[in-house]
């Protein structure tokens, strides 16, 4: 009831009117749409973003006041931060600003391509290993082998037998990724193959192949989605570890990890040239976590009051 | 209780077996001939030839794989390419700073992570909470060099407070090895604080919500009692789970800690390998590696039974 309809009812004389109480639930606003999703998930928000500014950045590389990033200059090495050079040179003399820029586009290549590949793979043999019950046991062996060697010790030691490049580093960090995907939907098919919705399609006659697909899948999706923005940013940081560590992409091609592994004898003296990368590094990590996190509560809510 | 650990033992074996057969058929899943990609762009068919004879590639897969396997049980990793000894004593030379590096830093793990995910989970949502769990997605995002560095900078640098690179060896003090290690451990065990913070806050959140929680608190016991004692106690599985898992964090994370403080350890090994190209080192370094993990993990599942007497397979 509203209050001005209570107030034009005629008051009985000796009486009051209470005074409204507000109300104890505020309404709730619906946002719908991806602005609405947006604003509900600030973390998302946020990260996604940082995320389009670098992907942006990587995109745009040759017009952002940028040179040859492999211009070597050998009269301008190691200049200072400054107007005209403003990340400075290395010592080679090329721009590290430039240098900063392109290397955007390897480190994005690399997260982006390996999240969607590992995933890829992992949903097809966890669903396989889920379904299957003699392929199970046999995958998951092979799978706790793979997963029994350090990630960044199985990427290293499949890098040391090919040449590098960018497409030789992605697919050394896709099969070290591959095990804790396929474990993560091997557990969710486990769960729903359960569920009683799966056995009244099973019940009602419905194929297989449809079951996965309509029933599966679906509920896969959002787990699968948290787990591959963990995957992309701890590709980025190990292709920026095998780059250091001289196993990664060829010095040719700019990548903040190179830059640094060039400044690493340098930095105690031009703290700078490991500095920017290292900045862009973790901003772009950072950025690609915030997502993860923000999409975790929001797809998840039981974890999201947890972790 | 001790058949349980005997079976755990047992099936740790094949896993190894698996290691072993994935670590040694690496030279094959690999495009290209291993042999001319190990000698290198500069080779001539002759070294290419050699590199093939000296590591066997000339035989067939499992006689290799049988030789292979029978060297490693006798403690035998095969023999560096370039400098000509055998890979076990190569990695012997250069274990104890890479122990030392990883040892304390488990140590300062356990130390600041578990208090810092108890103390999250006891003020939960509140502004401690907050902090800690902005500390841990920071950590997470921080590549481990990135935050050597930064410690390097800050603390070597500037305010020289420690060394800025290299290792003194515990034979020559135990204070000068300590100092010699402040820093990298520090960089080493961020993200793996951080990972261990975590999951103890929502382990821990999950034990406060049960009703023994409730009845321990009706009868009065105290607040560090319930967290230490009861609470966490039954919210161990999960956190030793995630320290088992994290040491493959710690033995990726020492290689490039090795190289930020220059410190001559298996990881300065491996970046050397990496860039001689010498194959038998880098496999060897990565099945001890593996192996020391699966190890870890063993004994992590050893220690459930110390921890919960109800686990028994």
């Amino acid at each position: 009831m509203s209050a001005s309809a209570t107030n034009s009812a005629a008051v009985p004389p000796g009486l009051a009117i209470a005074r409204q109480l507000p109300d104890l639930m505020q309404p709730v606003k619906v946002r719908r749409g991806v602005l609405g999703f947006l604003r509900n998930n600030p973390t998302v928000a946020i990260g996604a973003a940082l995320l389009l500014c670098l992907m942006l950045i990587g995109i745009f590389a040759p017009y952002l006041g940028t040179v040859d990033p492999t211009a070597i200059a050998p009269a301008k090495r190691m200049r200072p931060p400054s107007e005209l050079y403003w990340f400075g040179t290395d010592a080679l003399g090329r721009d590290v600003y430039s240098r900063v820029m392109f290397g955007a586009r390897v480190s994005l290549t690399v997260g982006l391509s390996v999240a969607l590949l590992a995933t890829l793979a992992g949903l097809a043999i966890g669903l396989v290993s889920g379904f299957v019950r003699w392929a199970d046991a046999i995958i998951m062996r092979i799978m706790d082998g793979l997963m029994s060697i350090p990630p960044i010790l199985l990427a290293v030691a499949l890098m040391a037998l090919t040449r590098g490049s960018v497409r030789n580093v992605i697919m050394s960090i896709t099969i070290a990724e591959i095990p804790r995907v396929s474990r993560l939907v091997r557990g969710v098919v486990l769960s729903l193959r359960e569920q009683p919705y799966v056995d009244a399609a099973i019940a009602s006659g419905t194929r297989m192949p449809m079951i996965i697909l309509r029933h599966i899948l679906p509920n896969t999706l959002a787990p699968l989605l948290v787990q591959a923005t963990y995957v992309c940013a701890s590709a980025m940081i190990v292709e920026a570890i095998l780059s250091f560590i001289g196993a990664g992409t060829p010095p040719t091609i700019p990548s903040w990890g190179n830059i640094m592994a060039e400044g690493r004898a340098l930095w105690q003296v031009k703290p700078f040239l490991v500095f920017f990368p290292a900045a862009f590094l973790s901003i772009t990590v950072l950025a690609v976590n915030l997502v993860g996190d923000g999409l975790r509560d929001a797809l998840d809510p039981r974890m999201a009051k947890d972790l | 209780m001790a058949s349980y650990i005997l079976r755990r033992v047992l099936v740790t074996i094949p896993v190894m077996g698996i290691v072993a057969l994935f670590v040694f058929s690496l030279l094959y899943i690999a495009p290209g001939d291993p042999a001319a990609v190990i000698a290198g762009d500069q080779a001539s068919p002759a070294d290419v030839e050699r590199i093939r004879q000296s590591l066997g590639l000339d035989q067939p897969f499992l006689v290799q794989f049988g030789g292979w396997l029978w060297r490693i049980l006798h403690f035998d990793l095969g023999t560096s390419i370039f400098t000509n000894l055998p890979v076990t004593s190569l990695i012997a030379q250069r274990i104890e700073p890479t122990l030392s590096l990883m040892m304390l830093t488990l140590a300062l793990t356990l130390v600041i992570a578990v208090p810092l995910g108890v103390i999250a989970a006891w003020k939960a949502g509140s502004l401690i909470d907050r902090v800690i769990m902005a500390f841990a997605v920071s950590a997470f995002s921080l590549p481990v060099f990135v935050v050597g560095y930064i410690l390097a900078y800050v603390f070597a640098l500037e305010l020289e407070w420690f060394p800025v690179q290299g290792y003194t060896p515990l034979a020559d003090g135990f204070w000068p090895w300590l100092q010699s290690l402040v820093l990298p451990t520090i960089a080493l065990g961020s993200v793996y604080i951080a990972l261990i913070a975590r999951i103890t806050r929502a382990s821990m959140l999950e034990v406060l919500q049960q009703d023994y929680i409730r009845t321990g608190r009706a009868k009065g016991l105290g607040q560090p009692s319930i967290l230490f004692i009861h609470a966490l106690k039954n919210a161990a599985v999960p956190i030793v789970t995630v320290i088992g898992i994290g040491v493959a964090l710690l033995i990726g994370g020492a290689v490039v800690t090795e190289s930020v403080f220059a410190i001559p350890g298996v990881g300065r090994l491996t970046v050397d390998a990496i860039l001689r190209r010498d194959y038998p080192v880098i496999q060897g370094i990565v099945l001890m590696f593996s192996f020391l993990y699966t190890l870890v993990n063993l004994m992590v599942d050893v220690t459930y039974t110390l921890i919960d007497p109800r686990i028994r397979y």
